[in-house]
């Protein structure tokens, strides 16, 4: 395949902007993990995101879709972790929803498919202190931001990564059901789960590059959706 | 015959299990496969993949898994395998006991020798 657009290089940048903040962020990443899980977290994603980096920049002019198929499947074969079926493996997967190139649309099913997979994959449900509090709050904001309220996709993604950062705040006071965490039982409450920061991470890569693809400042946005009235904020958060 | 894989985060164990659960295993398929690839601890779907393969002769592959991302990671090298291969709900010790055993009866089947591993759930030990 080297049908290859402008989509395509995109997501060649997004792969490496995530595979440097995440080197960056690799020491933080593994304190979080090591306070309630097995202290891979960090050396994992790092080492993960740099072969999928290489591997993108290798492609011959691809296009979307190559891409996100090419790196989950490096995320597959290098993180070693659980980390590398849920990052990687839903990653191959959802790309399935890509066959048509990336439009608003297809990026809203490219993402739920993606949720839906690592919900199956890690058998995980929203509150037990996983990926899914930050991925779910993230689809369901993009979602409604593009096919209810209409917003342009950019603001779409800012609602989306505002909403995954609530998520990761919500990992914090609550007790893990799934993953090495869960092994900690009440001890794993008032700590953030490494990967749903993770999560939080690549988001917030996809719109800094996304915006800079558009030429376009990333714009000042929260997850609250512009039909609530704003003395009713402080309720939506339920 | 039935092959078996056994999956750990850690090679060294993966091995071991396998070494206990050859005792009682005849000619059965045993497959170790465990580790990052690095050297360190963990799993990968690859690895486990090219382990079905070896442990499979037609007759199909049950696997068994320690933590986690190991129960993961086959999930995925099943679902990308070619073979018949099929991931035990059981501990992974004493789980490879009861299959290795299992396999060795000349009308064994994928789902026998699984219902035997998964069987090991419920033992007690005092």
């Amino acid at each position: 395949m080297s049908d290859g657009d402008s989509a395509g290089a995109a997501v060649v940048a997004v792969v490496e902007a995530v595979a440097a903040r995440i080197e960056a962020e690799r020491s933080h990443l593994t304190e979080l993990d090591s306070a309630i899980g097995d202290a891979d977290h960090g050396g994992n994603m790092a080492r993960g995101w740099a072969a999928a980096a290489d591997a993108a920049r290798d492609l011959d002019d691809p296009d979307a879709q190559t891409v996100c198929k090419t790196v989950g499947k490096t995320l597959m074969s290098e993180v070693g972790g659980a980390s590398g079926p849920l990052f990687g493996g839903s990653l191959v997967f959802a790309s399935a929803e890509l066959d048509d190139g990336l439009t608003p649309e297809s990026a809203v099913a490219f993402a739920e498919t993606y949720l839906e997979k690592v919900q199956d994959r890690g058998d995980a449900t929203v509150g037990d202190q996983t990926v899914v509090d930050a991925l779910t709050p993230a689809v369901h904001t993009f979602k409604k931001s593009i096919e209810t309220d209409d917003l342009p996709p950019l603001e779409a993604l800012a609602k989306a990564v505002d909403a995954a950062e609530r998520g990761v705040a919500f990992t914090v006071p609550i007790r893990a059901k799934k993953g090495r965490a869960s092994y900690l039982g009440w001890r794993s409450v008032g700590h953030q789960d490494p990967g749903a920061t993770s999560v939080l991470y690549i988001l917030e890569e996809v719109l800094a590059v996304a915006a800079e693809q558009m030429d376009a400042a990333v714009p000042d946005v929260d997850a609250t959706s512009p039909t609530i009235p704003d003395d009713a904020d402080s309720e939506d958060e339920a | 015959m039935v092959g078996l894989v056994v999956v750990s985060h850690s090679a060294r164990a993966a091995e071991g299990i396998v070494e206990v659960a050859a005792e009682m295993a005849g000619d059965t398929r045993l497959e170790p496969v465990g580790g990052d690839g690095q050297g360190g601890i963990g799993t990968v779907p690859d690895a486990i993949g090219d382990a079905i393969d070896a442990a499979d002769d037609g007759d199909g592959v049950v696997v068994l898994v320690d933590l986690g991302s190991a129960v993961m990671n086959a999930d995925v090298a099943v679902e990308l395998s070619d073979a018949e291969a099929v991931i035990a709900d059981a501990p992974v010790l004493e789980g490879a006991v009861n299959a290795a055993v299992a396999a060795t009866d000349p009308s064994a089947t994928l789902d026998s020798v699984r219902e035997q591993a998964e069987a090991a759930r419920g033992m007690e030990k005092l």
